[in-house]
């Protein structure tokens, strides 16, 4: 029943993004780019919109915007017009927002991503440049304005470079809407546009939704804002598409309308209904000059565009022998994949993989870290690998090794040194396996007499006398000639 | 000394024949005499003045060389950011506004003798500055007069000796026009010539600040020290900025000056008409071909304009919410807050204006008006190209009028939009044009107008020095 209803009422999704542009500073003035700062300590007369300042763009914000276009297949716009987007707030501090309206600078593109039921084709409608306003404290209440005693402005935010990404109604699902944010943020990172955290407020998501209804029309579509994580986006969606199922399966029609998704209760809620359109007003800004992007100078960046997390995925799938899920791990994040081609240089690729993905990430997740500061180099990770690859260091004493090696960045040949968490081996090894025989003789008698099932707790106590740093074929192996069986 | 040009009593400090000091106190005293019937100043700073010109004459003690505009005192249009004097824009939601910077065009003048901040209309809208909220100047020539606007304050204050020259902002004419009725000299540059950095906005893609002085070579002073690219300011030119004095003498022999048509007929007054040709005239006897220049959309260009400059006014205007400087009206609730701040802060034209914009910038207008508006500027610049392929300079009056009655034009915002007629086109087009004292009609000056090509500021000052010449008009000291 449920899977028949989801079919007759396909659902329709747009995502519109905005998206942190990593510059130093301001996109239309030299204040410092800055979060959690002392509030209103990265000011100056253009950021706060006082009498006389303008505007002047940053290059680099232009620079990353077209970078990212071009990531995904945009065409980059030879002249790009700065427009007037005109409304009353008191964190706007000229009344107005300086963005791109009829000319923005990228336009076309798409994201390929993978979901459950295939590949989908998601469509960029455009890619804009704006900036960001300033940040509302309201004193006295749960944070709201509404019944607060005071409002407080920081401007440390107004005027942060944003780019605003928006997508065609292309996306057939929850789960797609999910990857398509996902895969966004890994092109994002991967060109140095944005460091794209949603949950820093980086990124942040909007949706469209909608649905299809069996006679082909399509429905009044919603606004679902505030989607803050990954995690909440795909419930918030597939919560908003339960609600419009429900809506017109009982004969109802859906209003167009703001809803705000409360994750605690897996609810969603009309916010304010949309009885008249915003009138901004948008005019070319007189204050700049219109951009004129030469195609020299966009090929030039399209030369730089690094390697994307779609191509590199493959490439380690094919290159390195990974599975899918380990080459996904691997390529979300550029300095992470880099990290991993270094150490697979050096040692077998999978079991770098399986380290790096594996053991290495869990600390990195649990420390806060990220891998640029991880005080283990490549270098020593593969030392390590090549540790265990050899027999001379056995898994669970190296994973001891790693843990120390993460705290302090010494080289794993040195703790395992030190420690003495070498594998024992030769005539050492040898007399700790005489001494189990002759301390457990009745195992070793059934041993003798064929009995196989005991070998293991034989090992086991040899295991327990080297503190697990043995080689565990290399003890049966002893083990099984001393006994002459 | 108070009958010196600029440019001859900057040489006497340079020399040392004068300090800066006692140019700064013979200013001060002439503003202290003449306020109190002229009111070009909303705001005189004396010990600014004093305390900058001592500065002057200090380096000049300590050998340093000074630029040749220095220590001359100068009046400012109270539009441009001084930086801890308040700057009001003629208007009470800034009364006592403060800014923390000082505009590009102002800190290019090195240690600007300042004396003081000239009166306006309000947000520079209006065309006899009987708009500012600190009551109308008088027209030095003529105390029942206006002295025009909206750089009326700054026009009065050069007429009346108030400082030897003047800064003063152009939008729709209002450097033009009020040097026109005051008989000074005024230039607005090509759009981009001048920083407006720290210029308080009217119509941004309009606005251009603009000598305001005692004759043309004061104007070709003035302007080499203001003129110039500024990083801060995106859309002022990096073109090279020439030697406007050294130009000046070079005469009109074989110039090419087109008299506009459109120009020269209906509401015009007859006085306004025969000064324009004789300064005709005496550009042909000094060597330059005159013929008859056309503009043939020149009659939409108010319409046009007054669509355009309201539409960036309401805009431009929409920071002063009582948020972070200036006036508050307490209200409960920010929106009301808002409200009442810009209800009581702006007076009748600013809000005028801010309907008319917001109105043609507003959803299902803007093409029938803004858009509209902006294909007839682009006729216009057309008409412009077209016109500057035979000739290198057009002539017209300034104002169509001379001064007129204080109170007179109060009531009919239409007649006062007419005044500007003649001076809008080069705003729209962004060429510069110079208004210079031409003679006299029914014993008032009348101002000639000279626009040219972009960024053809040298050629206008040698054509309006030729005018100047022959007019038999020199600067005297009013009232
Ligand atoms: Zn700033």
């Amino acid at each position: 029943m449920e899977v028949k209803e989801r079919e007759a009422y396909q659902a329709v999704i747009g995502l519109e993004f905005h998206a942190h542009i990593a510059t130093r500073t301001k996109m239309f003035c030299g204040c410092r780019v800055s979060y959690g700062d002392e509030p209103n300590t990265h000011t100056c007369p253009v950021c706060l919109g006082h009498p006389g300042a303008l505007p002047v763009a940053n290059e680099r914000a232009v620079e990353l915007g077209v970078m990212a276009g071009l990531a995904m297949g945009c065409e980059v716009a030879p002249r790009a017009v700065f427009a007037r987007k005109n409304y009353f707030y008191p964190d706007l501090p000229k009344g107005y927002q300086i963005s791109q309206y009829e000319e923005p600078i990228c336009t076309g593109g798409h994201i390929d991503v993978q979901t459950s039921s295939g590949t989908v084709r998601v469509r960029i409608r455009r890619l804009h440049l704006e900036e960001d306003t300033a940040k509302n404290v309201h004193v006295g209440t749960s944070g709201r304005m509404h019944g607060s005693t005071a409002s407080l402005i920081d401007f440390n935010r107004s005027g942060t470079p944003l780019m605003e990404i928006v997508t065609e109604p292309d996306i057939p699902s929850a789960e797609a809407a999910r990857e398509t944010a996902l895969r966004l943020r890994d092109i994002l990172r991967a060109v140095g546009a944005s460091e794209a955290d949603m949950e820093k407020g980086q990124l942040r998501c909007e949706a469209n939704v909608s649905i299809r209804n069996p006679d082909g029309s399509l429905g009044t579509r919603t606004e679902l804002k505030n989607i803050n994580s990954f995690r909440f986006m795909e419930r918030a969606i597939e919560r908003e598409l339960r609600r419009q199922r429900e809506i017109v399966a009982s004969g109802g029609t859906v209003r167009q309308t703001t809803i705000h998704y409360d994750p605690e209760d897996d609810e969603v809620y009309e916010t304010r209904s949309k009885e008249y359109a915003e009138d901004y007003r948008y005019f070319p800004e007189p204050d700049l000059l219109p951009l004129q992007l030469s195609e020299e100078w966009v090929e030039g960046l399209r030369a730089r565009l690094p390697e994307l997390p779609e191509a590199m995925r493959a490439r380690f799938i094919k290159q390195y022998g990974l599975s899918e899920e380990a080459a996904g791990v691997l390529t979300v994040e550029r300095e992470l994949a880099a990290y991993y081609e270094e150490v697979a240089a050096q040692v077998d690729p999978r079991q770098a993989a399986n380290w790096i993905s594996g053991d290495l990430r869990a600390l990195l997740n649990e420390s806060g870290l990220s891998i640029s500061e991880c005080k283990i180099l490549p270098g020593h990770m593969a030392e390590l690998i090549g540790l265990v690859q050899s027999g001379d260091l056995s898994r669970s004493a190296a994973k001891e090794v790693l843990e120390r090696s993460f705290e302090t960045g010494e080289r794993p040949q040195e703790i395992v040194e030190r420690e003495g968490l070498g594998t024992v081996g030769g005539d050492e090894l040898s007399g700790i396996v005489e001494r189990v025989i002759s301390s457990n003789p009745e195992e070793a008698r059934r041993v003798r007499e064929g009995d196989r099932k005991v070998v293991g707790f034989l090992i086991g106590q040899v295991m327990r006398e080297t503190r697990g740093n043995a080689d565990g074929g290399k003890v049966r192996e002893i083990l099984m000639e001393k006994l002459g069986s | 000394m108070l009958e010196l040009s600029a440019f001859e009593l900057a040489g006497k400090i340079a020399s040392g024949e004068v300090s800066a000091r006692e140019a700064a106190e013979a200013a001060s005293e002439r503003v202290e005499a003449a306020e109190p019937e002229v009111h070009a100043m909303i705001t005189p700073t004396p010990e600014l003045a004093l305390e900058r010109a001592e500065r002057v004459d200090e380096r000049r003690a300590r050998g340093e060389e000074l630029a040749p505009w220095e220590g001359v005192p100068i009046a400012v249009k109270d539009v441009l950011s001084t930086r801890g004097v308040r700057t009001t824009c003629g208007s009470r939601i800034l009364e006592n506004f403060e800014p923390v910077y000082e505009a590009t065009a102002l800190a290019r003048l090195g240690e600007p003798v300042v004396v003081g901040k000239a009166n306006m209309d309000e947000f520079a809208m209006g065309s006899s500055t009987e708009n500012s909220a600190f009551g109308p100047t008088r027209n030095p020539w003529d105390l029942s007069r206006v002295p025009g606007g909206s750089s009326g304050g700054s026009a009065a204050a050069v007429a009346a000796g108030e400082g030897w020259w003047a800064l003063g902002t152009d939008t729709g004419g209002s450097v033009r026009q009020p040097a026109a009725l005051c008989g000074i000299v005024g230039l607005k540059p090509t759009y981009g010539r001048v920083s407006r950095y720290g210029l308080v906005a009217f119509a941004s893609s309009l606005d251009q600040i603009g000598p305001m002085t005692r004759d043309v070579r004061d104007a070709a002073l003035l302007l080499s020290a203001i003129a110039g690219r500024d990083p801060r300011d995106s859309t002022s030119a990096s073109a090279e900025v020439p030697d406007y004095l050294a130009e000046l003498d070079r005469g009109v022999e074989g110039l090419r000056v087109g008299i506009i048509g459109e120009m020269m007929g209906e509401g015009i007054e007859p006085g306004v008409r025969e000064v324009v040709e004789r300064a005709a005239r005496s550009l042909e006897e000094a060597g330059a071909e005159v013929g008859e220049a056309h503009l043939p959309h020149q009659e939409y260009a108010l319409a046009a304009y007054y669509i355009i400059a309201p539409a960036e006014v309401s805009s431009n205007l929409a920071r002063f919410d009582g948020v972070r400087y200036g006036m508050r009206v307490e209200a409960e609730g920010v929106h009301e807050m808002f409200r009442r701040t810009r209800g009581r802060g702006f007076g009748d034209e600013a809000k005028r204006r801010i309907m008319l914009g917001t109105y043609a910038l507003s959803s299902g207008y803007y093409e029938a008006y803004y858009a509209q508006a902006q294909k007839v500027r682009t006729r216009i610049i057309e008409d412009f190209r077209a016109a500057f392929s035979r000739f290198d300079v057009l002539l017209s009056p300034t104002s169509p009028t001379v001064a007129f009655g204080l109170g007179e034009k109060v009531e009919d915002p239409l007649a006062m939009y007419a005044q500007d007629i003649c001076s809008i086109p080069a705003n729209l087009a962004g060429i510069p044009a110079i208004s210079v004292p031409g003679g006299l009609s029914e014993g008032l000056p009348v101002g000639v107008q000279l626009m040219g090509n972009h960024f053809a500021e040298a050629t206008l000052l040698r054509a309006a020095r030729t005018v100047e010449e022959a007019s038999g008009f020199r600067f005297e000291m009013r009232p």
